[in-house]
């Protein structure tokens, strides 16, 4: 909102002011990208998403959105801008504010054989609706012993944003990923928005997509294959960010982008991490994970929600059950965010959620630099 | 049976008129019996008997269409069996055998046949409300005019969810029926101790909701009541809400020592029992003979005494199935 302002006085005076877009939270500057290659296209995570739904809407008339001002508000965090317009009321559908119906509503019909994107103007509010996003989405295929498949995409921000104080603030990844039944995706680039979501989209289960409202606005180069309509991501298989050979960071979502500027820190001091993009919490990817802490040795694992039982227990857990332990020169470090509601201020905020430092000086700490 | 003349009585042939006697007896063999095999421990868990709330079950589900849907609670034998699931397939699973409608994964609380549009079988307290107004939805979005039948008791109108659908059903004109078994009792709460306002149809009215109360002991009553009910629906005005005042006449499940109420009160609404009353009407409307009506209930008593012995002979799951249909695969 600032920036608007600012930039409405620049325009005003007359200086040509350019602002670089910066992480709310930590203040760094969100990675962009300098200079076009041929055939790469600069996205915003935002449109990316908005692309996938649009392309998903176009592909097949069984999908619809539905949600809290998704139509005609365009979206809370317009992740849906346009697409009311274009496709009208009965693909892209408003609802009151009734999340636990809504939810209920969008499994019914999903069990009808219609493919619904069920919207949560964040996860937090979806903690009214987890019965049916668990015990009616999760469970039914198999309590019916597979007669009644569940083809539902539930998405929406997920974890921190910027001063919105802890009823607005929680990461879910744990919960959801905790339970058999859902898959569970956490994009970090406009890539992975885009063709996680139209994975999740096509996929005949019921997919829990965990957003990050930061990342909404962040730019990715694109390539020509991901803009492609028919470009789909494989569900269940991780991304190596940054290949590296001394310290393997495993992490998801928008830590992704904080372990890659703490990797790139690292490097001028002679350690190369290999940074792993989850992208996808349930199933997870625990080949790739595995095989590269053989490689590396030591291992850590990056996010912003709460270390018990946190997604890094998990990781951790499966390194010491198999034979990538025995690789092991030292013990798995968690980068979590710290064990309370998330607080207001500013400065608290910043120290509840893993900044590029914190992991620098546990890797520091792991590796006896 | 309060009414001595029916207008469906009038449309509908005999031989309907009588297999509603049939069906309501082997809701009522079937239940019993399987009290006895939980007693015996071939039913685990949990197990709510639907004993005295069959007229409900028959009469309503009789007015719908092969392709509108039903959904239930978990007081689920007696729709599923007028539905028209197996009794095999249904004790089966109640016995948790890979022979059962859910294949022994669901139990007494979730029983599904997507060949006759049965999902369930719903264990959460007005969970299955919001699925069925989805159903609603997905069938206006089809354009295919067909209809859900929601069944659930009066306890469920205190869930949140419940005004949640009751609200967007009534906005977005979704053909739902809404059939409320109120047998008077939310668990152990006696309604008047639960709700402020028990004439519960009155409570959809005000979500501009049509409505009507009919009793749930006379199956001739409910059958009309739903018929209206679907017709309403059917010509696209919306949703419609029933109340069926009815009894259970055991507890809330096997489990429930019915401290509750008292014995007196019990034996007044036996006097309603609705396989008796509508066997006097059968008799008083020469629709049957008494000879007639033993043969069913030798003829259901010998399908349920099957039912048993088939779910006893079946094998359980394979230990392989238990990582069986977590996840749907792509075709």
């Amino acid at each position: 909102m600032a920036l608007c302002a600012l930039r409405r006085l620049a325009r005003a005076s007359g200086t040509s002011v350019r602002f670089q877009r910066r992480c709310l939270v930590t203040g760094t500057a969100v990675r962009q990208v300098a200079g076009q290659e041929e055939g790469v296209v600069i996205m915003e995570v935002r449109d990316a998403l908005n692309t996938a739904m649009d392309e998903e809407l176009a592909n097949d008339d069984r999908v619809f959105l539905i949600g809290e001002e998704v139509a005609e508000y365009d979206g809370a965090y317009k992740i849906t801008r346009g697409l009311w317009k274009k496709w009208g009321d009965k693909r892209v559908v408003d609802t009151p504010i009734t999340e636990m119906g809504i939810a209920g509503v969008a499994v019914g019909a999903a069990m009808s054989g219609l493919r619904p994107i069920c919207e949560f103007m964040t996860f937090n509010f979806a903690m009214q609706a987890i019965d049916q996003i668990i015990n009616s989405a999760a469970k039914t295929y198999y309590m019916s012993a597979g007669e009644v498949p569940v083809p539902i995409v539930f998405r929406g921000p997920n974890g921190a944003s910027a001063g919105v104080a802890a009823q607005h603030s929680q990461d879910y990844s744990s919960w959801y990923s905790h339970c058999p039944g859902l898959k569970v995706l956490a994009p970090y680039s406009s890539e992975d928005a885009k063709g996680l979501l139209k994975a999740a989209v096509r996929d005949p289960n019921p997919v829990v997509f965990l957003e990050n409202e930061i990342m909404y606005g962040a730019k990715f180069p694109m390539s020509p294959e991901a803009m492609s309509p028919d470009f789909v991501l494989p569900i269940g298989q991780a991304k190596i960010e940054r290949a590296g050979d001394h310290l393997t960071i495993v992490t998801f979502s928008r830590m992704v982008g904080v372990a890659l500027e703490a990797a790139t820190e690292l490097e001028g001091r002679g350690v190369s991490c290999e940074v792993i993009n989850l992208r996808s919490l349930r199933p997870l990817d625990r080949h790739t994970i595995l095989e590269s802490v053989k490689k590396t040795h030591y291992v850590m694992s990056v996010e912003a929600g709460w270390p018990q039982c946190g997604v890094g227990s998990e990781v951790a857990a499966c390194i010491m059950e198999s034979e990538a332990f025995d690789y092991l020169d030292g013990p798995l470090l968690r980068v979590t965010g710290a064990d309370v509601p998330m607080p207001y201020a500013h400065n608290l905020e910043q120290l509840a959620i893993p900044q590029a430092s914190n992991i620098v000086d546990s890797a520091a700490r792991l590796l006896r630099l | 049976m309060k009414t001595t003349t029916y207008k469906v009585a009038e449309q509908l042939d005999k031989a309907t008129l009588v297999d509603f006697y049939r069906q309501m007896a082997l809701l009522r063999v079937f239940e019993e019996r399987a009290a006895e095999q939980y007693m015996l421990g071939k039913i685990r868990g949990f197990l709510h008997l639907y004993i005295g709330q069959e007229a409900v079950a028959v009469g309503a589900i009789h007015a719908l269409g092969r392709d509108d849907y039903v959904t239930t609670h978990y007081r689920d034998h007696g729709h599923a069996l007028a539905r028209g699931l197996s009794v095999n397939a249904v004790m089966a699973e109640l016995f948790g055998k890979a022979t059962g409608c859910s294949k022994g994964m669901g139990g007494s609380m979730h029983l599904f046949d997507a060949s006759l549009n049965f999902a369930g079988g719903y264990a959460i307290v007005a969970g299955h409300l919001p699925l069925s107004t989805g159903m609603g939805f997905a069938f206006n979005y089809l354009n295919d005019n067909r209809l859900v039948a929601t069944f659930f008791g009066d306890g469920a109108l205190n869930e949140g969810e419940a005004h949640e659908v009751l609200n967007m059903s009534a906005l977005w004109n979704l053909p739902v029926v809404f059939i409320c078994e109120n047998n008077l009792y939310g668990m152990g709460i006696p309604l008047s101790q639960s709700m402020s306002n028990t004439q519960l149809h009155k409570m959809a009215e005000s979500y501009g909701i049509a409505s009507a109360q009919v009793d749930g002991m006379d199956v001739l009553a409910v059958r009309e009541a739903a018929e209206t009910a679907v017709q309403h629906v059917r010509s696209g005005n919306g949703p419609y809400f029933l109340e069926a005042r009815t009894y259970r006449f055991r507890g809330h499940s096997m489990a429930d020592p019915v401290l509750y109420r008292s014995k007196d009160e019990e034996a007044e609404y036996r006097k309603l029992d609705p396989i008796a009353q509508y066997g006097e009407w059968l008799l008083s409307s020469k629709m049957a003979t008494q000879k007639k009506l033993d043969a069913i209930s030798a003829e259901v008593e010998k399908q349920v005494e099957e039912s048993i012995a088939f779910a006893e002979e079946s094998p359980f799951p394979s230990p392989e199935d238990l990582y069986r249909n977590v996840y749907a695969q792509l075709p």
